[in-house]
C-alpha cells in the first residue's frame, strides 16, 4: 500500500512542500494543494469508508462537494472532533487527523459488514416494518440500532473555536468562480455594480482551470489558459470582491442568502488561534446570478459502489488538478462524450486505460476518433452487468445492450482493473434555484432539469442552467448576462470556440442485467445505501409520491442529500410507473446545501452572550448578599439568599417565617409596568380588565385580572391612578412584552378613537416590596413626614414622598397578604433606597426573600400566579374568582366567551387548595389528581400546580386545578406517584388568613 | 426572509417584524349580541390561503405600529402595504 501513484505536477499541486497527515493512525504525505481524497489517491488508498446499512467497504467517487461515501472524521480530539466531513473538501495541513466512520472496530475488519451478507433480509422499509412490534422490544432494538448505525462521533467538549455572522448588501451575486461566474464577475463589475463572486473551492476556474485540451479552445487558447488569463483581470476589478472556500448554503426569498466562509480549516492547528474558523455570510443582493455549474451523473448497475469506482470527470480532475492516477488499470464506462475527455487526459500522461465501455453504439466525435488512434478498446453498445472485488475493484463484466436497451444480449467478457471511471452525462446543480422557489422544466432530449421560471431578481449561467457544453456557455452566457444586468455589451461579445465534443447521450437510468434484479445490488443512493430494487419495492407496496418513496426507500436522505443519485431515483420511478419525468415533478432540494457546523449558525451567540440578560438595579446588592439567581424569562432574579450552610429549602423557610413574624424586603423591579395617560385611560382599564376602573379615586390601587378574547386569563397586576388621566400598570414579570403589545393591538386597530398613550417604564424603575407586620414602622422610619395612619394611608392606596431629596411613589398593596409597601424609585436610586430600607429594618430582622419564598407566602393566601396556577385554558370562574368579573359592564375583552357553551361547562378544571393527609408530605409540582384509582382506565382529574410546605401553618399546602372542583370541597383525592399513593382533600385554596386581617395588622 | 416596505418608516428586514394574522377581521360592537356560533365565527375562524391574503403586521422592533399587507402565500410576494383604516389597494 506504498505505491506512488503520482504521475506528473497537477497544476494545484506544490511538489516543494511536502505534508504529513495521519489517517486511520498512519502517517502518510501529500502535497500542499491536496485534498484529503487526493492525497489518499496518491498513497493508492481508496477504501475509506463503511455504507451506512450494509457496511460495505467505500471509496472516494467524487473530487467535489457532492461526495456520497469518503466521509470521515477529523481530528482525535474531544472538543475539536468533526464528523461527516467530506474528504474531497478536506484541505490538508501539517498534523492532520482523519478516521473512516461508521465502521467497528475498523475499515478494514468491519463487523457491520455481515449486514451485506443479510441484506435479502434488510430491504427498503425495513427498519420500518421490523422495530415496530412489539412495542416492548424496542429498548433492545434501539440499543443494536444506535451501536450499529451512526455516522461519526460529536464532540464532548466545547469548541475552542471562534465563529461570527456577517451582514453583507450588494449589487450582484455571483454564486461560483466557473467560466461562467467570472464572465458573470467581470461584466458586472465593470459596469460600476458592486459584486461579490464567492466558490466553494479554494481557488477560481471551476472545472475549465485545469483544461488544456487542444479540443476545447477560446480565442485558439485552450479553455483552461483563456479562464486564467479572466481570472487575473477580475482580480484587478475595483467593484469586485472575491470569496474562496465560501459555500452558499441557502437561498431564501428576496434574495437573501446564507454562504459559510470557511477562514482556517485549511490550516495547521496552531496556526487558527485567535482566528475566526467560519463566517455566515448573511446576503442581501439587488441581484443573484447562479452559475454552479453541474454534477456527473453515475450509472446505476450491479455492484456499481466499489472502492475503486469514481465518476470519469473525478478520474480526470485527479489527474490534471492533483497530478494523481486514480489507478494502473482504468476502464471507463460512459454514455455520453464526457469519458472521452478524462481518457485524453490520461493518456497525454501517461495513465494505462485497459478498455472504454460505451453504451452507445454509433459514436463520432473527434474525441473519440483521438482516443481510438492510441489502439485504446472501446466496446460500443456495451454496458457493464457486474463488478467483483471487495476492497477495491478488480474486475467488471459486460454484455452487449439490446438495440431497445430493455436487455443484455451476446455473452459475458471480463474485463480486469483497479480503477472504473463511470459518467452517465450531467445533472445541473439547480439545488440554489429552486431553494430560492424556483421553477423548473424537464428537457426531454438530454433528461435534464433546467430552470425555468425565477422567483426572484436572479439568473441562472451556464451548465446549472442547462448549458452542458462550452459553446453553449460561450455563446449563450455574455448575451443573457448583458440583458439582466441591463448594460451595454461585455468583452465576450465576439469569441471564438472550438469545442468537439458530441452532445449525444444514451441515457438508460437503470441499466438491464442478465440477473434478475432482485438478485442485484445497484446502487442510487450510496451514502444510504438505497438500491434500484428498494425503489422498485417501495413502488409494488404502493408508495406514488416521489416524496413518499424518497422517505420509504431513504434515498437522498443523507447528509449529501442525493446530489449523485437523485435523477436516477426519479427515472426508476419515471420508467416503473409510466409518468413522464416533467409530471414527476422532484423532490425538494432544502438548505444547508453542504452540512454547516453548529458553531457557524449559533456564531457569537455563546455562552453569555446565548440571550440577552437582564439585570434589576439592585442585581448587585443580591450578588454580596449570596442570593441563588432564577432565570425568569431573560431576567435574573433573586432565588434565594442561603445563610451558612443552608440549602434552598431551609433557607425559603427562614424566609418566609421571617417575612411574616416581622419583615421581610423583595426586589419587584422585574414587574412590567406600563404608564397610561390621555383622556380615554379610564375608559381604556375599562375595556382592557374584567373589572370596573371609571370610579377608582386618584391615589388608589386596584387588582386587574386581564382576559384573552376567548376569556382565559392572560395576565394581572395592580394599577395605581396617579392623576385624572394617569396610571402606571403593573404586570407580571414575563408577560410584560406581551401585554404591551397586545394594548398597542386594541388601541391602534379596534379602538383608534380612544385618546390614550401607553409607554413601558418596567426598565424605568427599581421596585422593593417591604412586608410584613412592622413594615410601618420600618417605612415611617426613612419617610418621616407622611402619615401612614390607616386611614390616611389605607390599604389599595398610593402617595408620592420623599425619601431624602429622592421622589417615589409608595403604594400599600400586598402580594403576600402582609400588611405591605411598595417603593418605586427612579431606577439609579434603587439601591440606596434599598439600603436605607434594610439599615432602618436592622432592628426588626428585615429579611431579604427572593422569588421561591414569594411564591410560598402568595400560596398562603391562595393568590395566583399567572402561567403557573393558570395556562391558557383557565378563566376566572375557573379560578374562583367570580368577584372580579364585572356584571354591569357591557364589554370588555374576553366577556363574551364566558358564557360560552364551553366555558360554563360544571366539569372544567377549576383551582381548589389541596391538603394532603400526611401534614409532612409535600405534593410534587405537575404531579396527575385522580379519583378512583380502582377504576380502571383511571380518570385524570386534574394536576398540582403550586405546592409548598408552609412554615406560618406548619403543613404542606398545594393548590390544583380539579375537574368540577368547585363542588368538592372536602373530598378526598389521590395523587399516584412512582411509589406510593398520596391522599389529599380538596380544600378552599385560601388556607392562612381568609379574613384579610393581617393587611391591617 | 422578506423585506417589508412599512407604511411609516421604509423598507425593513422581515426580522423588524412581527406576523399578526389575518387582516379585516373586526372586533364586533356588540358583542353580547352575538350567538356562541356568531362570536366563535369572529374568535376561531382564519383563513388559511395559498394565493393572495390580506394579513396584519407590527413593526415591533421599529415603529412599532400595526399595519396591513397583501402577500401571496405561494411565493411570499409582498403586493401591497398600507395603513390600518385605509381600503385595501387591491381585491
Ligand atoms: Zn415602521
Amino acid at each position: 500500500m506504498t505505491k506512488n501513484l503520482r504521475v506528473k505536477t497537477g497544476k494545484a499541486i506544490d511538489e516543494t512542500y511536502r505534508i504529513s497527515f495521519k489517517f486511520n493512525g498512519s502517517t502518510y504525505y501529500g502535497f500542499k494543494g491536496d485534498t484529503l481524497a487526493s492525497a489518499l489517491l496518491a498513497n493508492d488508498i481508496h477504501l475509506v469508508g463503511r455504507s451506512f446499512k450494509y457496511h460495505r467497504p467505500r471509496g472516494i467517487m467524487t473530487a467535489g462537494s457532492e461526495e456520497p461515501n469518503a466521509i470521515v472524521q477529523l481530528h482525535d480530539n474531544s472538543s475539536r472532533t468533526e464528523p461527516n466531513v467530506r474528504a474531497t473538501e478536506v484541505e490538508i495541513y501539517e498534523g492532520l487527523e482523519a478516521s473512516s466512520q461508521n465502521c467497528w472496530p475498523s475499515v478494514n475488519f468491519d463487523v457491520g459488514g455481515i449486514n451485506n451478507f443479510l441484506s435479502p433480509l434488510l430491504p427498503a422499509g425495513f427498519y420500518y416494518k421490523t422495530f415496530m412490534w412489539p412495542a416492548s422490544f424496542w429498548e433492545k432494538y434501539e440499543y443494536f440500532i444506535r451501536k450499529s448505525a451512526g455516522l461519526g462521533k460529536s464532540p464532548t467538549k466545547p469548541d475552542p473555536d471562534i465563529y461570527e455572522h456577517k451582514y453583507i448588501h450588494c449589487d450582484v451575486l455571483v454564486i461560483g468562480a466557473g467560466i461562467s461566474g467570472i464572465m458573470a464577475a467581470k461584466i458586472a463589475a465593470k459596469n460600476n455594480l458592486k459584486t461579490l463572486l464567492v466558490d466553494e473551492k479554494p481557488n477560481l476556474g471551476g472545472s475549465t482551470i485545469y483544461q488544456n485540451s487542444d479540443h476545447f479552445k477560446i480565442n485558439n487558447q485552450n479553455s483552461g489558459s483563456w479562464v486564467e488569463k479572466e481570472i487575473n483581470e477580475i482580480k484587478k476589478l475595483e467593484n469586485l470582491e472575491i470569496k474562496t472556500r465560501t459555500t452558499v448554503v441557502a437561498y431564501h426569498g428576496y434574495n437573501f442568502l446564507l454562504a459559510r466562509q470557511n477562514l482556517t480549516d485549511h490550516l495547521p492547528i496552531e496556526q487558527r488561534k485567535n482566528k475566526t474558523r467560519h463566517r455566515l455570510l448573511k446576503i442581501r443582493a439587488k441581484k443573484v446570478i447562479t452559475a454552479t455549474g453541474s454534477i456527473e451523473r453515475p450509472m446505476i448497475f450491479d455492484n456499481n459502489d466499489r472502492p475503486g469506482i469514481l465518476l470519469s470527470s473525478a478520474i480526470k480532475k485527479y489527474a490534471d488538478y492533483f497530478g494523481i492516477a486514480c489507478g494502473e488499470k482504468n476502464i471507463l464506462f460512459t454514455n455520453n462524450d464526457s469519458a472521452y475527455e478524462t481518457a485524453i487526459s490520461l493518456i497525454e500522461k501517461g495513465i494505462n486505460i485497459e478498455a472504454i465501455i460505451d453504451n452507445r453504439e454509433e459514436i463520432n466525435s473527434k474525441l473519440i476518433y483521438e482516443v481510438e488512434k492510441n489502439n485504446i478498446k472501446i466496446f460500443k453498445g456495451y454496458t457493464i452487468i457486474d463488478t467483483s472485488g471487495y476492497k477495491r475493484i478488480n474486475k467488471i463484466s459486460i454484455m452487449q445492450l439490446s438495440k431497445d436497451g430493455q436487455k443484455v444480449v451476446g455473452s459475458k467478457i471480463n474485463l480486469s482493473c483497479d480503477c472504473l471511471g463511470i459518467s452517465g452525462g450531467w445533472t445541473p446543480a439547480v439545488h440554489l434555484f429552486t431553494q430560492s422557489g424556483g421553477k423548473l422544466r424537464f428537457r426531454e432530449e438530454d433528461q435534464v432539469f433546467i430552470p425555468n421560471t425565477y422567483p426572484s431578481d436572479q439568473l441562472s449561467i451556464g451548465a446549472c442552467n442547462g448549458n452542458l457544453t462550452l459553446d453553449e456557455i460561450l455563446r449563450t452566457t455574455p448575451e443573457s448576462l448583458i440583458k439582466f444586468l441591463n448594460v451595454k455589451s461585455s468583452d465576450y461579445d465576439n469569441l471564438e470556440v472550438l469545442s468537439e465534443a458530441n452532445k449525444f447521450k444514451r441515457n438508460i437510468w437503470l441499466l438491464p442485467s442478465n440477473k434478475v434484479l432482485g438478485k442485484t445490488k445497484s446502487f442510487v443512493d450510496y451514502q444510504n445505501d438505497a438500491t434500484s430494487k428498494d425503489i422498485k419495492l417501495a413502488l409494488r407496496e404502493g408508495f406514488r409520491s416521489i416524496e413518499h418513496v424518497k422517505r420509504y426507500t431513504t434515498t437522498g436522505m443523507g447528509t449529501d442529500q442525493g446530489k449523485l443519485g437523485n435523477m436516477h431515483a426519479l427515472g426508476i420511478i419515471s420508467e416503473t410507473t409510466g409518468t413522464k419525468m416533467g409530471e414527476l415533478g422532484t423532490t425538494t432540494f432544502r438548505p444547508p446545501y453542504t452540512p454547516l457546523t453548529f458553531g457557524t449558525i449559533v456564531g457569537r451567540n455563546v455562552g453569555e452572550y446565548f440571550d440577552v440578560i437582564r439585570k434589576t438595579p439592585l442585581h448587585d446588592w443580591h450578588i454580596d448578599n449570596n442570593a441563588e439567581f432564577e432565570n425568569v424569562g431573560q431576567w435574573k432574579r433573586a432565588w434565594y439568599y442561603p445563610r451558612n450552610t443552608e440549602d434552598m429549602h431551609q433557607a425559603v423557610q427562614r424566609e418566609s417565617k421571617a417575612a411574616r413574624a416581622s419583615a421581610g424586603i423583595l426586589d419587584a423591579s422585574t414587574l412590567g409596568k406600563i404608564d397610561i395617560q390621555g383622556t380615554d385611560a379610564s375608559e381604556f382599564l375599562n375595556r382592557v380588565y374584567t373589572n370596573a376602573w371609571s370610579k377608582l379615586a386618584i391615589g388608589k390601587c386596584k387588582y386587574g385580572l386581564m382576559l384573552n378574547e376567548d376569556g382565559m386569563v392572560y395576565d394581572d397586576g395592580v394599577t395605581t391612578r396617579l392623576g385624572e388621566n394617569h396610571y402606571i400598570m403593573t404586570t407580571t414579570t414575563g408577560g410584560a412584552a406581551n401585554v404591551m403589545s397586545k394594548l398597542e393591538d386594541y388601541l391602534q386597530t379596534e379602538w383608534p378613537e380612544l385618546d390614550v398613550y401607553l409607554t413601558s417604564v418596567t426598565d424605568h424603575y427599581a421596585t422593593i416590596s417591604v412586608c410584613g407586620s412592622n413594615s410601618k414602622k420600618i417605612i415611617s422610619k426613612i419617610i418621616t413626614d407622611v402619615d401612614f395612619s390607616d386611614e390616611s394611608f389605607p390599604h389599595m392606596s398610593f402617595k408620592n414622598v420623599k425619601i431624602g431629596k429622592i421622589s417615589c411613589r409608595i403604594m400599600r398593596i400586598s402580594f403576600t397578604g402582609e400588611l405591605s409597601y411598595e417603593i418605586n424609585v427612579q431606577a439609579n436610586y434603587g439601591k440606596s433606597v434599598w439600603e436605607k430600607c434594610m439599615e432602618a429594618g436592622k432592628e426588626f430582622n428585615i429579611t431579604p426573600y427572593g422569588t421561591e419564598t414569594m411564591h410560598l407566602l402568595r400560596a398562603e393566601k391562595g393568590f395566583i400566579i399567572v402561567g403557573q396556577d393558570t395556562d391558557a385554558t383557565m378563566t376566572p370562574i375557573d379560578l374562583q374568582m367570580d368577584w372580579i368579573v364585572s356584571k354591569k359592564k357591557y364589554d370588555f375583552i374576553g366577556k363574551r366567551s364566558l358564557y360560552r357553551s364551553d366555558t360554563i361547562r360544571e366539569d372544567r378544571k377549576q383551582l381548589v387548595g389541596l391538603l394532603t393527609d400526611n401534614p409532612d408530605e409535600v405534593l410534587e409540582e405537575g404531579a396527575q389528581i385522580v379519583g378512583d384509582i380502582k377504576k380502571s382506565p383511571i380518570e385524570m382529574l386534574g394536576h398540582v400546580t403550586s405546592s409548598y410546605f408552609s412554615p406560618n401553618l406548619r403543613k404542606s399546602i398545594a393548590l390544583g386545578v380539579v375537574k368540577g372542583g368547585k363542588n368538592m370541597m372536602g373530598q378526598k383525592l389521590t395523587i399516584p406517584m412512582e411509589k406510593k399513593n398520596i391522599n389529599v382533600t380538596v380544600s378552599d385554596p385560601v388556607f392562612l388568613d381568609k379574613e384579610n386581617k393581617k393587611l391591617n395588622a | 426572509m422578506f423585506i417589508i416596505n412599512c407604511p411609516f418608516c421604509g423598507e425593513r428586514e422581515q426580522s423588524e417584524f412581527k406576523a399578526g394574522g389575518e387582516a379585516h377581521i373586526i372586533r364586533p360592537k356588540q358583542p353580547t349580541e352575538l350567538s356562541d356560533d356568531q362570536w366563535a365565527e369572529y374568535l376561531f375562524m382564519r383563513k388559511n390561503i395559498k394565493g393572495i391574503q390580506f394579513e396584519r403586521w407590527n413593526h415591533a422592533h421599529g415603529c412599532r405600529k400595526w399595519f396591513n399587507l397583501v402577500r401571496d402565500t405561494s411565493n411570499d410576494e409582498i403586493k401591497a402595504v398600507y395603513k390600518m383604516g385605509e381600503k385595501p389597494p387591491i381585491k
